[in-house]
């Protein structure tokens, strides 16, 4: 730069350096997939380790997304049948089950007035593609009521496209109000059993009330029903974060 | 349909005909139900044939679908389907709309005429 009057030019200070500390955003917001951690017992936790080892090999040649239950999903399963070897499915996932590698979902969806659901198993080899079409939450982690509610809430469209998301955002929880056909039901949704808080029952107050009687408020207070999974899943969340990076 | 505990179909099962034959769209006062299934154990699923009651005459069927859930990765229909066939397995229809799994298509040789009239597969 030309100096003016012979003088060195005026001192630029640096400028500051922006420090963005991400180590604790990333902390809260790990996902762990609910069949890693295992069920309360006695059995011994060498055959959870296996397991869970064979399941993050498979992990590492299949990428398994993150999904909650109320979340479109859209499965590319090997269908010896088809005519171009694999079939493709687009459903709602009402229901994640089972615990290590015999982990399942179950997706629905209502395809020309007829409700389909399908039963996937997540390590199965035969499944060739996992897509998350649209990522949420629901109120409840059991959403079977769908089967008893009107079509309206279980149609998706098979071409839909997969909803844009950011990488940091928070995961949208939906709280809809699903309305339900008209009574009898599967089963009654409206006992405290089911704890269900996604449908707006249509219902007159001394039939909701005459459903209480079926509540037992005594077993939040039970103690031996507790399983407190914050230790373990401390322990898998760093043996998963080992063993992927490898 | 609605049916109760035993979700497969069985001996008076009131069954959903899915195909655009007459007999089956024709409305009538009694649903279509079963009256035999044949085969061993007298429990239907799908690919087996079924002889229906319907609008007071006898009809063979196969079952393209039930309730029941079966293994996994095979679908699970929200109502009893059924197609209605001849005794030497020539569909009555001309048309399916309705979703039919895959695993039909194994037994390609008895089922192909009705594989033939079906438009989408699950």
């Amino acid at each position: 730069r030309v100096s003016s009057d012979g003088k060195p030019p005026k001192f630029q200070p640096p400028p500051k350096p922006v420090i963005i500390d991400r180590r604790t955003q990333k902390e809260e917001r790990r996902f762990l997939s609910p069949e890693f951690i295992p069920p309360r017992g006695r059995t011994d936790p060498l055959k959870y380790y296996m397991e869970r080892k064979d399941m993050i090999q498979r992990r590492k040649v299949f990428s398994i997304p993150e999904f909650y239950v109320g979340s479109v999903l859209a499965v590319t399963t090997a269908e010896p049948h088809a005519s171009d070897k694999s079939k493709r499915f687009v459903g709602i996932c009402i229901q994640r089950g089972g615990k290590g590698l015999g982990a399942t979902f179950v997706l629905r969806n209502v395809i020309e007035d007829q409700g389909v659901e399908i039963c996937y198993e997540l390590y199965s080899p035969r499944i060739q593609a996992i897509e998350v079409l649209k990522l949420e939450k629901r109120l409840d982690e059991n959403l079977m009521y769908l089967r008893d509610a009107l079509p309206e809430y279980s149609t998706f469209d098979v071409n839909m496209k997969p909803v844009p998301r950011m990488a940091n955002e928070e995961i949208p929880l939906n709280k809809l109000q699903v309305r339900m056909k008209p009574k009898p039901w599967s089963k009654r949704w409206e006992r405290p059993k089911y704890n269900i808080k996604g449908i707006n029952f249509e219902l007159p107050e001394h039939k909701m009330q005459a459903a209480q009687k079926w509540s037992q408020p005594w077993l939040e207070f039970d103690m031996l029903r507790e399983y407190d999974t914050s230790k373990i899943e401390e322990k898998i969340r760093k043996e998963l974060s080992e063993e992927l990076e490898k | 349909s609605i049916t109760g505990a035993c979700r497969a179909i069985q001996k008076l099962t009131r069954v959903r005909v899915v195909d655009n034959s007459t007999l089956g769209n024709t409305l009538y006062h009694r649903p279509p139900k079963c009256i035999h299934v044949y085969n061993k154990t007298g429990v239907g699923k799908v690919g087996d044939k079924i002889l229906l009651a319907i609008k007071g005459e006898k009809k063979k069927a196969l079952i393209v679908g039930h309730k029941m859930p079966g293994p996994t990765m095979t679908p699970r229909f929200d109502s009893n389907n059924v197609v209605l066939i001849e005794d030497n397995g020539n569909p009555v229809g001309t048309r399916i709309k309705t979703p039919i799994p895959y695993t039909l298509r194994r037994r390609e040789g008895e089922f192909s005429k009705v594989l033939a009239i079906a438009r989408n597969f699950v």
